[in-house]
């Protein structure tokens, strides 16, 4: 399975892949890194850390609550706990016990959610996060991280590690097209500008910022220059370029694979509305849950394509 | 307090009544909290702390071979400080600034905030799972520190506490031992009452740990039911202590409904006259 590869960039692996990859990386080069798995690692790809350092793999069984508390307690006795189910149920099951026991604490413990969005396809809405990145938004001391393609989720898992305090990293179960080249630079807080352009900006994170470069092109056909900023911190925030985006182009467009409201439209509206008034619009999942079916004909049908983005970047216009 | 420094039985029954008096007296200068919850534990903390079962260093409160003590039941904290005060973490000079703006001792405890607090607690059920999180770091560390986690009897009902307990059991998290502070009351009523759970030694037992159930304001059975338990290999250990909320206070021990109030004036008068203080 896995979501088209669109104007013509060359397919990769999810997202979840290479979380899986960066981290078992890791692990070699930092023993203080304790993998916490909420028995589906088979899923997540933490199965690749734990083939390698069994000793620093703790299955818990599928008690999300529990998992989340006993990487508090890693992380206050100096280990590097990272946390790993599926979105949906380390967020809403966990969400207390991150909320209680990591969040307000400010303990270094790295929760990483797979499967999340709608683009997960035929297992159906009851495993398709559409609100993850609203709920990691709700605590104040997370970092929310959503990458875009295989080699920038390679960055973001090392950048995450290297960061100190808690942090939520939101990756997808299809592959995906590569956006980036071999060595992109990810800053967290720091948007990429994968295109550049003064007419529209097209602001996106995870598997949108394909479909944004995509819209772009459409748009350029048409004689419209759109710029994509790549967002794939959420908090913190890259203010200065939604500011230079809003001064310079004057339209937002804002796309993610998420509830339309309380996740990336929200705060880059918040900054927009404070910093730079402009036009804007949102791309995401409108208020309602999705459904069981193939992943690209669910992201037809639920809003979340390039020609979606580009109708509501014409639409500003 | 020096590390491992151990009181007799009677000095740590002197201590027990220091504590119920600062827990008293600090409560009720704040106007609010939770005395009673707290006066149910006063043996558990008093052996813990002052009778040579925990190692600790009040100077050094990240040590990282300390025994690590997590007051599961966040609204305790009031015994919580008093002992980690008593101990010298921090002076009993701030125990008046319970609750109060600013200062440290907040309602439930915060770990950033003061030193000895091993973690953030007061959403209930949450505090043996992190207790196994220390406990797994133990272990990888090869460490050689006890988790201790006291929990309410009222948190049982939290699913949380029994994904902990099957995880510890299966892990065979000796390292680890569980305090329920079995007073028989929660907030709006008697246990037996809100949601009868009985028997609970038979669950602990049925989750595969080393269960003890002990007269919980005995000082001898409990200092002698910790070292048990700290020294019991090979499965994790429960003590279902059986403690009278409010113990020490006899209008209060007769009243569930004295959860999360505060004695008045006159009432604290009378509770620390029947503590021998006035």
């Amino acid at each position: 399975m896995a979501v088209e590869p669109k104007a013509g960039f060359p397919m990769g692996k999810a997202t979840r892949d290479a979380f899986g990859e960066a981290l078992r990386e890791a692990g070699r080069t930092n023993p203080n890194i304790v993998v916490v798995d909420g028995d589906v690692n088979n899923s997540t790809r933490t199965e690749w850390f734990a083939q390698e350092f069994p000793e620093r793999f703790i299955n818990v069984g599928i008690a999300e609550s529990n998992l989340v508390g006993i990487g508090a307690g890693l992380a206050a006795s100096g280990k590097l706990p990272v946390i790993a189910s599926f979105a949906c149920f380390i967020m809403c099951n966990g969400y207390d016990q991150l909320r209680m026991s990591v969040a307000f604490p400010n303990l270094n413990v790295k929760v990483v959610g797979s499967h999340a969005g709608i683009s997960i396809g035929e297992d159906g809405p009851s495993q398709m996060a559409i609100e993850d990145v609203a709920l990691a938004l709700g605590m104040p001391t997370f970092t929310v991280v959503v990458p875009a393609d295989e080699p920038s989720t390679h960055k973001a898992v090392a950048a995450m590690l290297a960061a100190e305090g808690p942090a939520y990293m939101r990756v997808g179960r299809p592959d995906v097209p590569v956006v980036y080249g071999d060595d992109p630079e990810i800053t967290l807080g720091k948007a990429n500008q994968l295109r550049d352009g003064d007419d529209v900006t097209l602001i996106a994170n995870g598997i949108m910022v394909a479909a944004a470069l995509e819209a772009a092109r459409d748009l350029a056909d048409e004689g419209v220059e759109a710029r994509v900023l790549d967002m794939h911190t959420v908090r913190p925030l890259d203010v200065a370029a939604v500011t230079q985006a809003a001064r310079e182009t004057g339209k937002i467009v804002v796309a993610e694979e998420h509830l339309v409201q309380g996740g990336l439209g929200s705060v880059v509206a918040m900054a927009v509305a404070e910093h730079a008034p402009c036009r804007m619009a949102f791309v995401g999942v409108e208020n309602t849950y999705a459904e069981s079916g193939d992943a690209e004909a669910l992201l037809e049908k639920y809003g979340l394509t390039a020609a979606h983005i580009a109708a509501k970047a014409r639409g500003l216009l | 307090m020096s590390v491992e420094a151990k009181m007799s039985i009677a000095e740590l029954e002197e201590q027990a009544r220091v504590l119920r008096r600062d827990i008293i007296t600090c409560t009720t200068v704040a106007g609010s909290g939770h005395p009673s919850s707290s006066l149910s534990g006063v043996e558990i903390m008093a052996a813990l702390y002052f009778g040579g079962i925990m190692r600790h260093d009040p100077a050094a409160p990240q040590w990282p071979d300390r025994d690590r003590l997590i007051m599961s039941k966040g609204h305790a904290s009031p015994l919580l400080y008093v002992a980690l005060a008593h101990a010298g973490y921090f002076s009993t000079d701030l125990l008046p600034t319970l609750r109060q703006i600013g200062s440290p001792l907040e309602g439930h405890p915060n770990m950033t905030r003061l030193p000895g607090v091993e973690a953030s607690t007061g959403s209930l059920g949450q505090g043996l799972s992190i207790g196994l999180g220390h406990a797994f770091a133990a272990r990888m560390e090869q460490r050689d520190f006890h988790v201790f986690v006291i929990l309410g009897d009222g948190e049982q009902d939290e699913g949380q506490v029994w994904e902990a307990a099957m995880t510890a059991a299966h892990y065979k998290l000796d390292n680890v031992t569980a305090i329920v502070d079995h007073n028989k009351a929660q907030q709006t009523g008697w246990v037996r009452d809100v949601l009868d759970y009985a028997p609970l030694a038979e669950k602990w037992r049925a989750f595969q740990w080393d269960v003890q159930e002990i007269d919980g304001h005995d000082m001898a059975t409990v200092a002698n039911a910790l070292a048990r338990a700290k020294a019991t290999a090979g499965r994790p250990s429960c003590i279902i202590a059986h403690t009278v909320k409010g113990k020490g206070v006899s209008f209060v021990e007769a009243d569930y409904s004295y959860h999360g109030k505060s004695l008045t004036k006159e009432e604290e008068g009378r509770a620390l006259e029947e503590l021998g203080w006035q």
